[in-house]
């Protein structure tokens, strides 16, 4: 047990950086809240952004609402689109690969500390130097000149990072229909779970989610509050000859752009997850190998059946890592297509170019989105650690 | 020797003094003086000529040379803004002349009127009109510009043209008549390159469907939304006759000149900071190794953008900085600035005092300068506040992504109508 005494002088020791916290850190996220409830550099009627007395007015959940469903801010719905596959694809690249180096390395070769290095270094590099040395790759000159240099072949023409084409196409105005449909995924295999394993828990959980989706049906939640089924703007606000607004289709995809920043992101991250799966394969204990060995089981075998189930704390942490990082993406980008670019917009380029267009209350609200995401990520993960440790 | 040895001391203390009665003799200028820009790298020796200047004329002022790498001030705007809003605006900052400057710090009540600046000085009389309309607000002048670019400026090479048999298209029409040739030879009509390259090719675009009057008539609200679906209708049939869907976002505006050099493209519309390029780094010589012409249609129409620096409030030093904004319309400093950034003065008698240092295409953009209409820039912050230039890509994604010249008119009208800037 320890004093009342130490338990003081630890709270005096803390309490500068709580105090720096608590203004730097969440006074600034209550700033920049606030400035997300207001107009500041939105309605340049009402003045300009910089003026010395600020013209603000609350707006509510309006800026929200906009990036949501204006029609003209389609581009902040195309970064979460772009964002949600580059996290996808860029999580599950360093997961394979990071896991294929460290399979390679857990064999014992030779060298393996040299290699470990090797592969580890990309990650000392800053993102916006990695960016700049994989934009200089994929000039023409570049990786798509070398089938030509090394062989004489054809050089390769495919536009890394600079592509305008899309793939998967679907309309962000069925993006509601997708959530309702992936709820009620969800809901089966709870529903499954009940009835295979008799868990109430489950069951409980089922129900609230049933609940709550066909409340919000009900009350067509979705085509009216969210994500109104029409992207309506009503340019006859501002020209008096403009068609009525209808529905408007808001088409979304996957960037093929994306794929030269995939890769150089996977390039930098995925020697962290190849040290994070070493450390976690050599946790695993020689006797449980040997035992499938001698049971018949391949070398491949081993590895995923006995080891990757292992694994599976190790994968989870590097996935909640490398997920908050790629959902707070800026530099890598930014270095690499710059910030105008459509194809290969993310929410923190969005932000940044307010000091551009001064649509200082938009970029907070982008801000707070932001934040949200990664939260959704972030808190889950410390809640069941801290649980974890509790116990 | 040691008779050389005390002579050299004596000289060296003459040398001194004579140095120290010219100090004596300046104004009592001291201090400091805090330029903020973004010219660095190929930029930065016009701005140290300036500041050289400066220096010799007032001695005991420090000059803080403030810059922020990145061009068209990408980044120097963000420091900028965070220096004005926490109440440390440098002593002078480079802005674009127009909108940019009036749009967002003039309206901010953030800048002195230098009106009393341009009568003393007699500068109403040697700037061109349709520039001094521009830089003015509500009856004040807010800003002296150092130098002048042109925007609407057609680049290409003597030899592709001859090869192609072609002339120089004079109208739009007349290179969308040519452009299907060019291309089945193999080569791209017209290359742009990252995304800004490609709102600049608007601009010229439109003044070339538009004239000077129609492209004012944007600004005021009387072109409208018709006239700018024609706009975007003929800007689509250009973007068919370059390389927007192939490689145009990752190139730079320096590679897309560097096509046009080595005969893939056949022409480029790009500002003439492209000269500087073509003749200070790649040695050309302007008229014989490149040609150059006013872009499609605008012929007589000089649109134009212009650095300027002007007098913020709330500054410390503003007796130095009064004396900067002078040295920088003085005769003098335009041509020493000028002669380095491959730019054209705004005074226009300053040309003619220095000749022989401006080459021939900056020589024949001077002479356009003096006589044809003139038209602030879009892209180059020139025509319309930040507000609207952040949003405008945006009108160029829809075009491109929906195909729909309406649509792109009408989210032009809407961004005009939240940023103010097409009158009312």
């Amino acid at each position: 047990m320890r004093s009342t005494r130490d338990r003081r002088i630890a709270f005096v020791m803390i309490l500068p950086s709580l105090f720096l916290l608590a203004i730097f850190v969440y006074g600034f996220i209550f700033a920049t809240f606030q400035n997300s409830l207001t107009d500041w550099g939105e309605d340049r009627r009402a003045g300009s952004a910089m003026a010395a007395a600020r013209q603000s007015g609350f707006v509510g959940i309006d800026n929200y609402r906009n990036l949501m469903t204006d029609a003209l801010e389609f581009d902040f719905r195309t970064s979460m689109v772009n964002t949600f596959f580059y996290t996808i694809f860029f999580v599950g690249g360093c997961l394979f690969v990071g896991f294929v180096l460290a399979a390679l390395l857990d064999m014992r070769i030779r060298f393996e500390g040299l290699f470990r290095t090797i592969f580890l270094f990309p990650m000392a590099l800053s993102l916006v130097v990695t960016g700049t040395i994989w934009r200089w790759l994929y000039q023409p000159v570049g990786l798509n000149s070398l089938p030509e240099r090394l062989f004489g072949l054809e050089p390769y023409s495919f536009n890394w990072i600079n592509s305008r084409k899309r793939v998967l196409p679907f309309d962000w105005n069925d993006v509601p229909l997708y959530l309702t449909y992936i709820g009620l995924f969800i809901l089966s295999i709870l529903v499954f779970n009940y009835l295979i394993k008799r868990r109430w828990g489950a069951m409980g959980w089922a129900l609230v989610i049933a609940g709550v989706l066909g409340f919000l049906q009900g009350v067509d939640f979705w085509t009216t509050t969210v994500w109104p089924q029409t992207l309506e703007l009503d340019l006859r606000a501002f020209t008096p000859d403009a068609p009525p607004p209808g529905p408007e289709a808001d088409m979304k995809g996957f960037q093929v752009a994306l794929t030269g920043i995939i890769i150089a992101a996977v390039w930098q991250m995925a020697g962290y997850t190849m040290a994070m799966f070493l450390a976690g394969m050599r946790g695993v204990p020689d006797e449980l190998r040997e035992a499938a060995r001698v049971d018949g089981c391949t070398e491949l075998g081993v590895y995923w059946r006995v080891v990757l189930p292992q694994l599976r704390p190790v994968a989870l942490s590097a996935m909640i890592i490398l997920g908050h990082i790629s959902l707070k993406s800026f530099d890598l980008i930014f270095a690499m297509s710059g910030k105008d670019n459509f194809q290969t917009l993310v929410p923190g380029i969005i932000v940044y170019s307010a000091f551009d267009n001064d649509r200082f209350a938009r970029a907070s609200a982008v801000a707070v989105v932001m934040l949200v995401l990664v939260c959704t990520v972030i808190i889950p993960y410390l809640w069941t650690q801290l649980r974890e440790r509790r116990d | 020797m040691k008779k050389y040895i005390s002579l050299f001391l004596t000289l060296l203390l003459a040398l001194g003094l004579v140095g120290f009665a010219h100090a004596q003799d300046d104004d009592e200028l001291s201090g400091e003086l805090e330029i903020f820009s973004w010219w660095a790298g190929d930029e930065a020796p016009a701005l140290e000529a300036l500041i050289a200047l400066y220096n010799e004329m007032h001695p005991n002022v420090e000059v803080i040379n403030a810059t922020v790498t990145g061009g068209s001030g990408v980044n120097a705007r963000a420091v900028l803004k965070t220096r004005m809003l926490g109440g440390n605006p440098p002593d002078s900052f480079q802005v674009h002349a127009g909108e940019e400057l009036t749009g967002t710090w003039v309206v901010a009540d953030r800048m002195e009127d230098l009106t009393f600046m341009f009568e003393e000085n007699g500068w109403f009389d040697v700037l061109p009109e349709d520039l001094l309309d521009t830089i003015t607000y509500e009856g004040g002048v807010f800003s002296v510009p150092v130098n002048i670019h042109r925007s609407n400026v057609l680049w290409y090479l003597p030899e592709t043209l001859d090869e192609l048999g072609l002339e120089v298209p004079a109208t739009i029409e007349e290179f969308l008549a040519v452009c299907p040739d060019i291309q089945a030879a193999g080569l791209t009509p017209l290359v742009v390159a990252e995304p800004w390259t490609v709102n600049h090719l608007w601009e010229t675009i439109a003044l070339g469907v538009l004239g000077a009057e129609g492209w004012n008539g944007i600004w005021t609200g009387e072109t409208g939304v018709a006239g700018l679906t024609d706009v975007y209708a003929t800007f689509l049939d250009v973007l068919e006759c370059t390389n927007i869907d192939a490689d145009a976002a990752g190139l730079s505006w320096q590679q897309a000149t560097d096509r046009v050099i080595e005969g893939e493209a056949v022409f480029n519309i790009m500002g003439d900071w492209a000269a500087g390029y073509l003749t200070t780094t790649l040695g050309l010589e302007p008229g014989e190794d490149f040609g150059f012409a006013a872009s499609f249609g605008t012929d007589g129409i000089f649109m134009w953008l212009s650095d300027s620096f002007g007098l913020p409030l709330g500054i410390t030093n503003r007796e130095n900085t009064l004396a900067w904004l002078e040295l920088m319309l003085s005769i003098e400093g335009q041509n020493a600035f000028n002669t380095l950034k491959g730019s054209i003065p705004a005074r226009v008698d300053a040309v003619e005092a220095a000749m022989d240092e401006y080459n021939a295409y900056l020589l024949s953009a001077a002479d356009d300068w003096a006589v044809d209409v003139l038209v602030g820039s879009l892209a180059h912050g020139t025509a319309a506040n930040e507000r609207f230039m952040g949003d405008f890509g945006q009108t160029i994604e829809i075009l491109l992504s929906t195909g729909n010249p309406q649509a792109a008119a009408n989210a032009f009208a809407a961004i005009c109508s939240q940023a103010a800037a097409c009158g009312q």
